[in-house]
């Protein structure tokens, strides 16, 4: 399956673009955030206040890193469950943000909302934080440090493998694939 | 009484608690490879690569094999003719996990109240099972488990009319609620009878017995393999990207229970079951 090199910040066109399934390298910068700053950002955003980043067209990876160890940039960096981040998604979709990375299926309303205002899910590969750790060639905290992990920092990433897992149209990796490689399913 | 000091103690759970989180014990490794083989996925293939890289370079640079270094549990068997000197066992294991959860580079993953939710800052407290034991020993095994995976498990007291299927049913359904989100392929542990907490005890219990070796009684062992078999059919696949290997491993561990009781536990796991024993 080939890849498609990708340079951030995504484009519209791009995101019309990308289809469920499809394999990326992104290149470029993510803001990470994951539970605790999901939760101020959108109390900012309720409150009628400026968010401490700009994430108008811009891709949050949920990710809370281990520290980096001497001489590296960071330590393993893999992706959080993001179904945690759901009942937040949609405030930041309004707010501009264009993609995120994580792992695991998004509700019903996520899926509803990418289509409305035109943003994808992607996922990295849970467990393999140490092998994704390479692909970050920059990391430093923007916002939120009393958080230590959860706090947001700016990643500049180079070829960073992700799926396609929600496009704009709909469709959903995980529900394609297990409906393919299921058998003689008696229950449920 | 043979003396055990508790600086003894701290030292060697600190070291535990990085090796635990850098190496990939030499079981699951063998059973990726194995799973390479029999996964008919591309997708799939390509994410158990990626994990086999992950565990290679995690080890050679010692650096985490996941960023979820996990909440530091640990067991501890002490022999009722030793004595710990020095210290407050308790204590000792405590200062073993903070300092090697800060000297090795670990995340920190622990918020003091679950609703407060302010970050201790040293991975402490860690969760302690103790057992005593005959002997003069203290084995210890450092389990540092991810939340991910944690989330994800489930336990139900099922009628005692339900049975093999009820336990097979519940087991599988756990598994496909869980989806994508634990990082698939996973390691299964199902705790079946004892009473509410025992059956979730057993299940963690399961995850630490090395893979490919299977329920020492037949029958379990067997209900092991069925298990396996259909949570495999499910065809949720290698982090849930569609494919056959759902699962690396199911074991069960069971105990004696109440007449009108059938209590069954599923703990699940990533492929990242970390586990290290050492014995003083």
């Amino acid at each position: 399956m080939s890849e498609r090199i990708i340079t951030l910040p995504l484009k519209d066109e791009e995101i019309s673009s990308l289809k469920s399934g499809e394999k990326l390298r992104l290149s470029g910068i993510l803001y990470t955030a994951r539970d605790a700053a999901h939760k101020r950002l959108v109390d900012t955003i309720k409150r009628g206040e400026e968010l401490p980043v700009h994430l108008k067209g811009q891709v949050i990876y949920y990710v809370g890193p281990t520290p980096a160890p001497p001489g590296k940039v960071i330590g393993s960096a893999g992706p959080t469950t993001s179904s945690r981040m759901d009942v937040y998604t949609v405030h930041l979709l309004k707010a501009g943000l264009k993609g995120m990375i994580g792992k695991g299926s998004r509700s019903l309303e996520v899926r509803e909302a990418l289509k409305e205002f035109k943003a994808v899910y992607l996922a990295a590969v849970g467990g393999a934080g140490a092998l994704l750790s390479q692909k970050i060639v920059s990391a430093k905290v923007v916002a939120y440090e009393d958080l230590g992990p959860e706090a947001i920092r700016k990643l500049e990433v180079q070829d960073f493998p992700v799926v396609v897992i929600n496009d704009i149209y709909g469709s959903d990796l995980y529900e394609e694939g297990k409906n393919r490689y299921k058998k003689n399913i008696k229950n449920p | 009484m043979r003396k055990i000091s508790a600086v003894d103690i701290a030292r060697n759970v600190a070291e535990m608690c990085c090796e635990a989180n850098y190496i990939l014990n030499k079981d699951i490794t063998s059973s990726l490879e194995k799973s390479l083989e029999a996964e008919e996925s591309q997708v799939g293939r390509e994410v158990l690569k990626q994990l086999l890289m992950n565990a290679e370079i995690a080890k050679n640079e010692e650096i985490p094999i996941c960023q979820d270094t996990g909440f530091a549990l640990v067991f501890l068997e002490l022999g009722q003719e030793a004595v710990v000197v020095g210290g407050d066992l308790e204590e000792a294991v405590n200062k073993g996990v903070k300092e090697g959860y800060l000297h090795g580079h670990l995340r920190k993953s622990i918020v003091e109240d679950p609703l407060k939710r302010v970050n201790t800052d040293s991975n402490t407290p860690a969760v302690i099972h103790y057992e005593i034991v005959p002997g003069d020993r203290l084995k210890i095994t450092v389990a540092p488990k991810g939340g991910g995976s944690e989330n994800m498990s489930a336990l139900k007291m099922l009628k005692p009319a339900e049975g093999e299927e009820g336990i097979i049913n519940f087991v599988v359904e756990t598994v496909n609620n869980a989806g994508s989100n634990p990082c698939p392929p996973l390691i299964i542990g199902v705790g079946i009878g004892g009473n509410f907490e025992r059956s979730a005890f057993l299940a963690k219990k399961a995850l630490l017995r090395p893979l490919a070796k299977p329920h020492h009684n037949l029958f379990y062992g067997d209900l092991e393999k069925k298990i396996l078999e259909q949570v495999n059919n499910l065809g949720i696949g290698p982090q849930g990207f569609g494919g056959g290997v759902t699962a690396l491993a199911v074991h069960v561990e069971v105990y004696s229970t109440h007449i009108a009781c059938l209590p069954v536990a599923v703990n699940i796991n990533c492929h990242a079951s970390r586990h290290v024993e050492r014995i003083l």
